[in-house]
């Protein structure tokens, strides 16, 4: 419901986030006091501006979540110094991941990732993995979900295998953002079950830029993360068939006249069995010490805290699992291997990989 | 009528003394940022937008897209007075208001570009306040074959431009189109003519290399020339406003034009960039005297600025109606509207009235007082010309290559700034032209991507560029500006052989 009361009536939304921050940060605070002898012990702070990278252009997924993270650090105060975002996008991101990688020891330097941070360094040769930096914190899961145009003849995911399986070969048209990126990996996932048609995949820059053609109609499908379709999903101009989460979304109250975003089944239940969602964390540079890493550590966690971040979380639709420290690391470990083997598959590996 | 009353209900929500102060505040810093080479309104907006978040989110886009009206505004300045083009759709406006401020005439010149920059504006919103529905929907029809046909029509307008060799203008166009395929092919994914320099993933910058070529460049032919600014002379004249105005409604039909254009490219979108060039190329194109298009032509400021404005204006719609940015700058501000709980898209207008009729009312009264904030600073921005070379000269130097510093935050962007003055320099000295060099590095990459994308979608057949009646009379307009000269000169036979018959 919060969603739309929001809307409805936006003076007691700001009320509400305003009360919510105070108790907050009356929390943090006393966390502090109860625990004098870790913070004394191991205290770290930035002496000095942080730059947080984002590995992507401004206005995308990664840029926005970037942006509201400094925007709540700033509104909440959880941090002296400024934080000051940097779009390095070059290379498919690589620029950003290069730039931290040759930082070494620098504790003011951030970079928040998306799922390039394994399909880069795959499918370019790139010299760069993640293991080369340090892991901070998986802030959420951003989902995937299968979208068709709102007047489309296709209603459920395995009428969409169907229509791939009885058309023309290539005749439906995937739209994505990218290219060998998670948007065509999950395509040719989807390919292999409608085999041995194919479908086309054609690569845009935006994820806001596929939603439109696809309203347009000049793509059959997208396959939109939740926030950058949610707008033209409302407007019942496109239909969500399925989601590639293992299990349905957990928010129940309704984003459409008729629908939440827990009302739209798993692709799995409905008969396409593709799993996929997309890393949002953050990382840091090389060789920094454990206080600054756990400085980092507890910021993040402070920020999803907010009342803001809750908001945040339920317009996109995130899953909203975190990790830090070893849990984060197995689970990087066990989603690079998922990656590798995903484009060896596809054949979008570069050649020596 | 819904509209009008609509529209008065948002002029007395930013009718408070708070918005207003918010407006200045946004234009000046807008206008800041426009002269600044590099830093650009889309950073500029980025770096404040994190400030916006305690603000209502009514005062906070009032302030934000005033600072992108000032940007657009204030890169005419530099583009006029320095040739240093502090915004991407700046660099058409160089073409003739360098050499104006070179004859003595900045003053005129700055008046016709912030006129024009108003018009142009003025006559989007009120396309945008009458036509919204109507003109979102047209956006929907814009595939990449569409898109593609647009880019071909934009170089299709400018080709022929060069009063040069043409051979010379392929040369430099080629070059053009090799340096903005440096980087990652977002086809392929593959990294293209990087040659594993970690430097050169990003490609080449459009701003950097534009500071380079125009402004340092501009800078080595001056030194060379005697270390002074040629129409320092010019006399101070503070009725230049008025007197420039009277000169104006001459050109109405230049006016009418790039309007036409801007807000076409506004909403489909193009950007303002591409709006900008076309419109310069279709000023002189139907000028009576295309000869004097380089050389100081008032047209050929009106045409750019008045294109660019009216974009730059427009490309907001589609980002209220369908969540699409127009523009860099708007695909920023589209991260805001996420933040501050608003989302984009077909039910804005239904669901936030206040705050969508409250940012249309602020375009009219932020680009008056825009208006009003620069032509009051005109006598000041001229008399900039009239400090002595040797101060000015270092300062422009540094603001480069702070500007191009800027851009990624890249040290090696800056060795790259001054390559490319060099480049400029060369060129200029070998009467090689730019324009065609820096069109094709600006859309040189989206062209591509719009047509590989189109013939992914139609699998490799090129009927699907002339597969609907939209993108066949953009396409075949396309062609005729191509042969126009051609087209012009066998019309100009066929009338001599049959004029002169009765004798």
């Amino acid at each position: 419901m919060s969603m739309f009361t929001s809307v409805i009536a936006p003076s007691t939304k700001y009320a509400r986030k305003a009360r919510l921050a105070l108790s907050a940060s009356s929390a943090a605070l006393l966390a502090i006091t109860l625990l004098p002898s870790v913070a004394v012990a191991q205290a770290w702070e930035p002496v000095k501006p942080v730059e947080f990278l984002i590995p992507a252009g401004a206005g995308g997924g990664a840029d926005q979540m970037a942006r509201f993270i400094q925007g709540v650090i700033t509104k909440n105060k959880l941090m002296k110094q400024p934080m000051v975002v940097v779009n390095k996008s070059g290379g498919a991101g690589a620029e950003a991941f290069l730039d931290i990688k040759v930082s070494n020891r620098d504790p003011h330097k951030l970079v928040i990732t998306l799922s390039n941070l394994f399909t880069t360094p795959l499918g370019t040769n790139i010299p760069f993995n993640w293991k080369e930096i340090t892991p901070i914190s998986m802030l959420a899961l951003d989902q995937f979900i299968l979208w068709v145009n709102a007047e489309s003849e296709i209603k459920t995911p395995a009428e969409f295998i169907a229509a791939v399986k009885a058309g023309d070969d290539r005749k439906i048209k995937m739209g994505g953002t990218g290219s060998k990126q998670e948007d065509q990996i999950i395509t040719v996932a989807i390919e292999r079950l409608a085999a041995p048609k194919k479908i086309t995949y054609i690569p845009y820059r935006g994820g806001g830029e596929v939603a439109v053609q696809l309203v347009g109609k000049h793509v059959d499908s997208t396959v939109n993360n939740p926030i950058e379709a949610v707008s033209q999903w409302r407007g019942n101009a496109l239909r969500a068939l399925c989601i590639f989460d293992s299990k349905r979304s957990t928010y129940t109250s309704k984003v459409t006249a008729t629908m939440a975003w827990s009302d739209i089944p798993t692709c799995k239940e409905a008969g396409m069995n593709v799993e996929y969602q997309m890393l949002r964390g953050v990382f840091a540079a090389p060789g920094i010490t454990p206080a600054q890493a756990a400085y980092y550590v507890d910021l993040f966690k402070r920020v999803s805290e907010t009342a803001d971040w809750k908001e945040f979380m339920e317009q996109g639709a995130f899953n909203q699992t975190q990790m830090s420290g070893d849990a984060f690391k197995a689970w990087l470990t066990a989603a690079e291997k998922t990656h590798y083997d995903l484009m060896k598959e596809a054949g979008f590996l570069a050649p020596g990989k | 009528m819904e509209e009008l009353n609509a529209l008065f209900g948002g002029f007395a929500v930013v009718m408070t003394p708070y918005n207003i102060m918010l407006m200045v505040i946004g234009i000046l810093l807008g206008v800041i940022i426009g002269v600044l080479p590099g830093l650009g309104g889309a950073n500029g907006v980025a770096i404040l937008l994190p400030l916006t978040f305690s603000m209502p989110p009514t005062s906070a886009i009032i302030m934000l897209s005033c600072l992108y009206w000032g940007a657009l505004f204030g890169g005419a300045i530099t583009s006029i007075l320095f040739n240093i083009p502090g915004e991407p759709w700046s660099v058409a406006t160089t073409f003739d208001g360098h050499p104006m401020a070179q004859n003595g005439k900045a003053d005129e010149a700055l008046t016709i570009a912030f006129t024009s920059s108003f018009i142009g504006a003025l006559f989007a919103v009120i396309v945008i306040t009458f036509l919204a529905p109507l003109v979102a929907k047209f956006a929907l029809k814009f595939g990449p074959a569409e898109f593609f046909a647009v880019q071909f029509l934009t170089f299709a307008s400018f080709i022929g431009m060069g009063t040069g060799s043409p051979f010379k203008t392929i040369m430099a166009m080629c070059l053009g189109f090799a340096l903005a395929a440096v980087g990652l092919d977002t086809i392929t994914g593959q990294l293209r003519m990087t040659f594993d320099f970690i430097v050169l993933l990003k490609g080449f910058g459009f701003l950097v290399a534009v500071i380079g070529l125009f402004g340092i460049g501009e800078m080595l032919a001056s030194m060379e020339e005697g270390l002074e600014f040629k129409g320092a002379q010019a006399k101070l004249r503070l009725d230049a406003v008025l007197r420039t105005w009277k000169t104006l409604p001459r050109y109405w039909a230049t006016y009418l034009r790039s309007c036409l254009v801007g807000v076409w490219m506004g909403i489909t979108p193009g950007g303002a960039t591409p709006a900008s060039f076309m419109s310069y190329g279709l000023a002189r194109r139907f000028s009576k005297s295309p000869e004097t298009f380089g050389k100081g032509n008032p047209e050929g400021i009106v045409g750019p600025e008045t294109a660019a404005h009216a974009a730059g204006t427009a490309a907001l719609l589609p980002m209220l109606t369908l969540g699409i940015p127009g523009s860099p700058t708007a695909a920023v501000l589209l991260g805001g509207l996420l933040i501050w709980g608003l989302q984009p898209g077909p039910l804005l207008f239904v669901e936030k009235p206040d705050f969508v009729w409250g940012l249309i009312a602020s375009m009219y009264l932020g680009n008056l007082v825009g208006l009003i904030v620069v032509l009051t600073c005109v006598p000041a921005f001229a008399a900039i010309l009239r400090v002595p070379f040797s101060i000015v000269a270092p300062v422009i130097m540094v603001v480069c290559a702070v500007g191009a510093y800027t851009v990624n935050n890249s040290m090696f962007d800056v060795w790259l700034m001054i390559i490319f003055g060099v480049m400029g320099y060369v060129f200029s000295k070998l009467k090689y032209p730019l324009a065609p060099l820096v069109l094709a590095l600006v859309l040189g990459d989206t062209a591509e991507s719009a047509f590989r994308q189109a013939m992914l979608s139609s699998q490799g057949s090129v009927s699907i560029f002339w597969a609907n009646p939209l993108v066949t009379s953009i396409m075949g307009l396309g062609l005729v500006m191509l042969f126009w000269p051609a087209i012009s000169w066998l019309l100009a036979r066929f009338r001599r052989h049959r004029t002169p018959v009765p004798v």
